[in-house]
């Protein structure tokens, strides 16, 4: 597997590096002999039919979930820093009744003030800072379950940006979202990974926005089936498979 | 206390020269704000059936203490409540059966118990009658410090939590990415309701205590636009619901808690009204 022809080896430029990786629930092999290697500056996009263990990698990752295997991470900078992940996780279904804006719910992350008193002026405005990566200064009052499903993935795409991670992971950030809210939100993806130089993993189920913006695309089922650029996987014998596209239609 | 006594005696009431009210008045305004701040965190948690879980918990707690011949039952049932809060945390997190099913399991289970150990050899079960009702003009000035020393415990701890607890209620996985130990602040959730809704249901009622831990909020709901709104009304229809069902009980001669809930329910449908004309 040839995954050092971007920069020199993969010592010094891999940013996460997942080595024969196993999770176990309740005795059923969700993943097994996983390898990922993820290159600074890079989005990967992670795709794979339903149940296939996207999300439990991502968990693992994230340190959400007990593996068997590695998992480590890198900074371009020196590797005994620690690596600083943002998460966005799968649009959740905010209850439209609660009261919680998203100042609210900024505040309630990134402040020790609770959020029930009086926000001062300088955190309200470091909150409008962090959704002007976004653009969505004029969500701020917005209750979070009147969100639409872009309005929603913006907001909590600003609000893993804060603070600033040195790997964004995404879980499935495109589904509810519209066609135009999509090209919007891979822009802004694109935008931020460029501006502040971070990587970027993301399990998408949307093969249409592959070739445009990413840079690498693994397919996962149990264990990494095929992993390259978007048209060498999407073209491949295991996608087909996988997807049972070509001989079989599903 | 004699401070207290003066200023209510200020008051143009009737009532203002009676004892038992002026501790019953200073117990409800303790009570209500930690009632209301506690139903914003417990309506946003979809945990409405598990705070009347507790209140059943407790019952049987006291019937236990009842039955060791204990002179302050109210001491076993708030470690009853506490070890029953925890344990159904523990199970929700084991299990895959979704949090009502296992409220239930716990709910029912708690009540038999609590009715088997109370009737056992024959036992009447109308002693307990006074924590089904609850009796607030029976609260002490011991209990009114105790109370107050719990209302400060808790707004102490909610300045500290708040905001993780409300994370974890609101969203559990964001809470967990942002390196928030969600268990932990459940748990400390779950034994802070076991606390209060104990040592409140001797006042209150084991009967109507929940509506006290719901409507302020649920109310609240209708006509709050974010949480500093969500919370100030919350305590707000607490206080004035509490207040105003004390001195309504009095006139009318009724049970308190059973008025207080009156009244917030008329406020729940009040708000109700102007949550539509709003819209």
């Amino acid at each position: 597997m040839n995954h050092a022809h971007h920069h020199g080896g993969c010592a010094d430029s891999c940013c996460l590096q997942v080595t024969d990786l196993s999770v176990r629930l309740g005795g059923e092999r969700i993943l097994e002999g996983v390898n990922l290697h993820m290159h600074c500056g890079q989005m990967v996009a992670l795709i794979g039919p339903n149940g296939a263990g996207k999300s439990t990698l991502i968990k693992a990752i994230l340190g959400q979930h007990p593996y068997e295997g590695s998992i480590t991470f890198h900074r371009s900078n020196g590797p005994e820093q620690k690596l600083r992940i943002g998460y966005v996780p799968q649009s959740p279904s905010f209850d439209r009744a609660d009261p919680i804006t998203v100042l609210d719910l900024f505040v309630s992350c990134i402040s020790s003030r609770p959020a029930f008193l009086p926000v001062p002026k300088a955190l309200r405005q470091t909150v409008l800072d962090c959704l002007k990566h976004v653009r969505g200064e004029n969500l701020i009052d917005k209750r979070i379950g009147a969100l639409s499903g872009g309005e929603l993935q913006r907001v909590l795409l600003a609000l893993a940006l804060e603070p600033m991670p040195n790997l964004l992971i995404l879980d499935e950030p495109l589904s509810g979202v519209d066609v135009e809210g999509m090209a919007l939100l891979m822009d802004m993806l694109h935008e931020i990974r460029n501006r502040f130089d971070l990587s970027i993993l993301m399990i998408t189920h949307d093969f249409s926005m592959l070739s445009k913006y990413v840079d690498r695309v693994a397919l996962l089922d149990r264990s990494i089936l095929a992993i390259g650029t978007p048209s060498e996987v999407l073209h491949s014998d295991a996608f087909r498979e996988a997807f049972h596209l070509g001989g079989e239609k599903a | 206390m004699n401070l207290w006594y003066a200023l209510v005696e200020l008051l143009p009431f009737e009532w203002v020269t009676l004892d038992f009210m002026k501790n019953a008045l200073l117990a409800v305004c303790l009570m209500a704000p930690l009632f209301g701040l506690l139903s914003t965190n417990i309506v946003t948690g979809k945990m409405s059936f598990f705070s009347d879980a507790l209140g059943h918990s407790a019952f049987t707690g006291i019937a236990i203490g009842v039955l060791c011949g204990l002179s302050a039952p109210i001491w076993c049932a708030v470690i009853l409540a506490v070890v029953f809060a925890l344990l159904f945390s523990v199970v929700r997190q084991k299990t895959h059966q979704s949090a009502d099913t296992v409220i239930g399991v716990f709910s029912s289970t708690a009540v038999a118990l609590g009715i088997f150990i109370s009737t056992m050899g024959g036992g009447s079960f109308t002693k307990f009658n006074t924590f089904l009702i609850g009796d607030i003009l029976s609260v002490t000035p011991r209990e009114i410090g105790l109370l107050a020393l719990v209302l400060l415990v808790v707004v102490f701890l909610w300045l500290l939590f708040s905001n993780r607890i409300l994370l974890t209620t609101v969203h559990p996985q964001l809470a967990s990415s942002r390196g928030i130990l969600i268990r932990r602040y459940e748990m400390i959730f779950t034994a802070v309701i076991a606390v209060v809704v104990t040592l409140a249901i001797s006042w209150v009622g084991l009967l109507v205590i929940n509506s006290l831990l719901v409507l302020p909020a649920a109310a609240s709901r209708n006509v709050a636009k974010n949480m500093r709104q969500y919370v100030l009304f919350s305590v707000l229809a607490a206080l004035v619901c509490g207040v105003g069902g004390l001195i309504l009980s009095y006139w009318i001669g009724c049970s308190t808690g059973a008025t207080v809930s009156l009244l917030l329910a008329l406020w729940f449908a009040v708000s109700f009204l102007l949550r539509k004309r709003s819209e």
